[in-house]
């Protein structure tokens, strides 16, 4: 009760002496997992190129001079936009937001499937949601390979009946890196759109109903607007780690759907990586997704603000 | 005067419960038509059948006779306020009340005017730009209204509307409920399980219990001639007692009370028999001398009203109501009295 007296409002200072404290293990853990790496990343990526990997305390733009332009064999002609490592990031981002699209329309409706069961089959289905989660993502990438190969489970049934003649091509195609990556995160879209629409009021669709409003109408101007937190959220769960996944990509993707996530580990491997590189790759593939996720808190902002 | 809505031996089951049992109703055109009952008589249900959200197992619902069963809830000229309002959070007020005029093709002008206007009339124009969630629970209410009249329906249906207002803010929306009724000409189907509520607004009352309707009838009729024991007891407060038909002489019955006092009452379609009495406590008066002598056993100030509680010699417990004036002497507990029942004052019971 003290606390709520006016006389009390000086102890403000004494409550944040308690709290500070308190806070400590958080700031640690931001302190140790997020801004010492980010920090390490950036400082790398200005540092020169060792040999045989690691780098060389030599401070120097050359890693994202490399990125951005091409001067030549030698180095020595005038510049011009290098488009090697713009085309990949561009495929990678290209190949996030189908992927982003395909889980959002296959999630969409398995979550609402889901928030309109009764509450005690609820817990079932997103049970069996995750499961697949208990397996590492290694394996049940690799796994996916084998059920698409040449001679796996899908093509050989298919070939025995006879509908089709020679195997489905899909190993090593961006469909294949697609599949992969929409089997890795649809999860990522079910949740945040399974917790928005259990929560939303049926009511609003009867009264739309009521006022005239078909199915599909009711659906566009009333449930996804009023949803619309839910889907954004599953989104950027979704579209953030494809457009740096390397396993989906390498393990199911060919030479021509080289991405963002395996140019970046390439980098960090034996002798022929290139960490400042590496870490230069990283640093523009964040500053991007950062700008990505500006643009969504201002619209946010400015919609909280009506 | 014509009819808006007809309602013929609707039933409607949920699983093993049956929520409506063989309902029939009348419903005039232009009317302040009131369905009361107490919580889970059906009355919810009754109403969402009519607006289409739910679907009858048998019977059928006529609309200015056209039989809507096959029609969806968005091709019925009926709009509905919900209980609990169920405002478009995403929306402003102005198209919240807007939205049902954009779905049947208003340009956005004409419905941003007519929009404005229905605002006006709900005494909310200063609020159009805010969100639902920026209004009080009354200024919500007014937006489901005045969202539910801006297609100008036929119908409006209105399920409990009130019951989350506060009693002063309640009753002023009573007179402006039936201000607006009268004004637009719109039947209203208004649900409510307070029965002053009822009685102060309708024009016609359907008294519903466990999925049957007990009686239809104006506020009158349904308060001085209830038909069943149930009505009697649900609207206001009532005396009943337990009494022996003796036998009946055309439209009048000869009935025996349970001290042997006998009083002659409107038969109401009665056998000879047991039977139950209603009797309301303010057509009671005291009397000097009488032959229905009670106990007074206490006295309850109401304010306007006071309040005897009376026991006859025969054992059963009688309310009185006697108005607070200055000429009233109140007779303190413990005093026997005479009671003096009017002419009509008793009524017969069927079950
Ligand atoms: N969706 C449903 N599933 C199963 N039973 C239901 C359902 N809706 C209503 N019921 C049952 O039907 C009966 C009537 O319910 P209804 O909602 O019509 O009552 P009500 O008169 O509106 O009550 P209240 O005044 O409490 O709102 C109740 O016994 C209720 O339990
Ligand atoms: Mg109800």
């Amino acid at each position: 009760m003290a606390g709520l007296t006016p006389s009390g409002q000086g102890n403000g200072s004494g409550y944040r002496r308690i709290v500070a404290p308190l806070l400590l293990p958080t700031w640690l853990m931001i302190g140790i997992f997020l801004v010492l790496p980010v920090l390490l990343m950036a400082i790398y990526s200005f540092l020169t190129k060792e040999f045989r990997g690691g780098v060389i305390w030599d401070f120097t733009l050359a890693s994202y001079d490399q990125f951005f332009l091409n001067r030549g064999l030698f180095g020595d002609e005038p510049p011009v936009i290098e488009w090697t490592y713009i085309t990949i990031f561009w495929r990678s981002i290209w190949q996030a937001a189908v992927a982003t699209l395909i889980c959002l329309a296959i999630g969409f409706p398995t979550a609402w499937f889901i928030a309109t069961r009764p509450p005690r089959s609820r817990a079932i289905w997103l049970f069996l949601i995750t499961i697949p989660y208990w397996v590492n993502l290694l394996i049940r990438t690799v796994s996916l390979k084998f059920l698409i190969r040449d001679n796996g489970p899908l093509n050989e049934p298919l070939m025995a009946l006879g509908l089709i003649t020679d195997p489905l091509p899909l190993v090593n195609t961006n469909l294949a890196v697609q599949l992969g990556l929409f089997y890795s995160y649809l999860p990522f879209m079910v949740l945040p759109i399974y917790a928005a629409v259990e929560r939303y009021n049926f009511a609003l669709s009867e009264a739309a109903a009521d006022l005239y409003a078909s199915r599909w109408v009711t659906l566009w101007e009333i449930v996804l607007p009023v949803v619309k937190p839910g889907i954004i959220a599953g989104c950027i769960l979704v579209f953030v780690p494809s457009l740096g996944a390397f396993l989906a990509p390498d393990l199911l993707g060919g030479a021509k759907t080289f991405m963002i996530g395996s140019l970046i580990d390439e980098q960090f491997r034996g002798s022929q990586g290139n960490w400042p590189f590496g870490a230069a790759a990283a640093m523009i593939l964040m500053t991007l997704v950062l700008i990505v996720l500006m643009f969504y808190a201002r619209a946010q902002a400015r919609e909280g603000a009506r | 005067m014509s009819t808006a809505i007809e309602i013929r031996s609707a039933v409607k089951r949920y699983g093993t419960t049956t929520a409506l049992h063989a309902v029939s109703l009348e419903i005039a055109d232009n009317a302040f038509f009131t369905l009361l009952g107490p919580s889970g008589c059906g009355k919810t249900t009754l109403l969402r059948c009519i607006a289409g959200f739910e679907d009858l197992n048998e019977g059928e619902i006529r609309l200015f006779g056209q039989d809507i069963a096959r029609l969806d809830p968005n091709h019925r000229p009926v709009n509905t306020v919900f209980q609990h309002y169920a405002l478009f959070p995403h929306m402003t007020v102005l198209e919240n009340v807007a939205f049902g005029l954009k779905m049947i093709g208003v340009s956005l002008d004409d419905r941003r005017a007519r929009a404005g206007r229905m605002l006006e009339m709900v005494h909310l124009s200063a609020f159009a730009d805010r969100m639902p969630t920026q209004l009080s629970g009354g200024q919500q209410q007014r937006v489901a209204l005045a969202r539910a009249l801006a297609p100008e329906p036929k119908v409006l249906l209105l399920d409990e509307p009130l019951s989350a207002l506060d009693l002063k803010l309640r009753q002023a929306m009573r007179v402006e409920l039936k201000t607006l009724q009268e004004e637009t000409g719109i039947t209203f189907v208004f649900v409510t399980h307070d029965q002053e509520e009822a009685l102060t607004m309708s024009d016609r009352i359907a008294v519903m219990s466990q999925g049957r309707v007990q009686q239809v009838g104006s506020a009158r009729e349904i308060y001085e001639a209830p038909v069943n024991r149930f009505v009697a007891d649900f609207i206001g407060e009532t005396n009943l007692i337990e009494v022996t038909v003796e036998r009946i002489e055309g439209d009048w019955a000869r009935v025996i009370l349970p001290g042997g006092h006998v009083i002659r009452c409107a038969a109401a379609g009665t056998s000879p028999g047991k039977h139950h009495l209603s009797i309301r406590p303010e057509r009671l008066s005291l009397a000097k001398t009488g032959e229905l002598v009670a106990t007074i056993e206490r006295v309850v100030y109401l304010g306007t009203d006071l309040q005897l509680l009376t026991r006859l010699t025969s054992g059963e417990a009688i309310q009185v109501r006697l108005q607070n004036s200055a000429r009233t002497e109140v007779p303190a507990p413990g005093t026997q009295v005479a009671l003096h029942l009017e002419e009509g004052a008793a009524r017969l019971l069927a079950d």
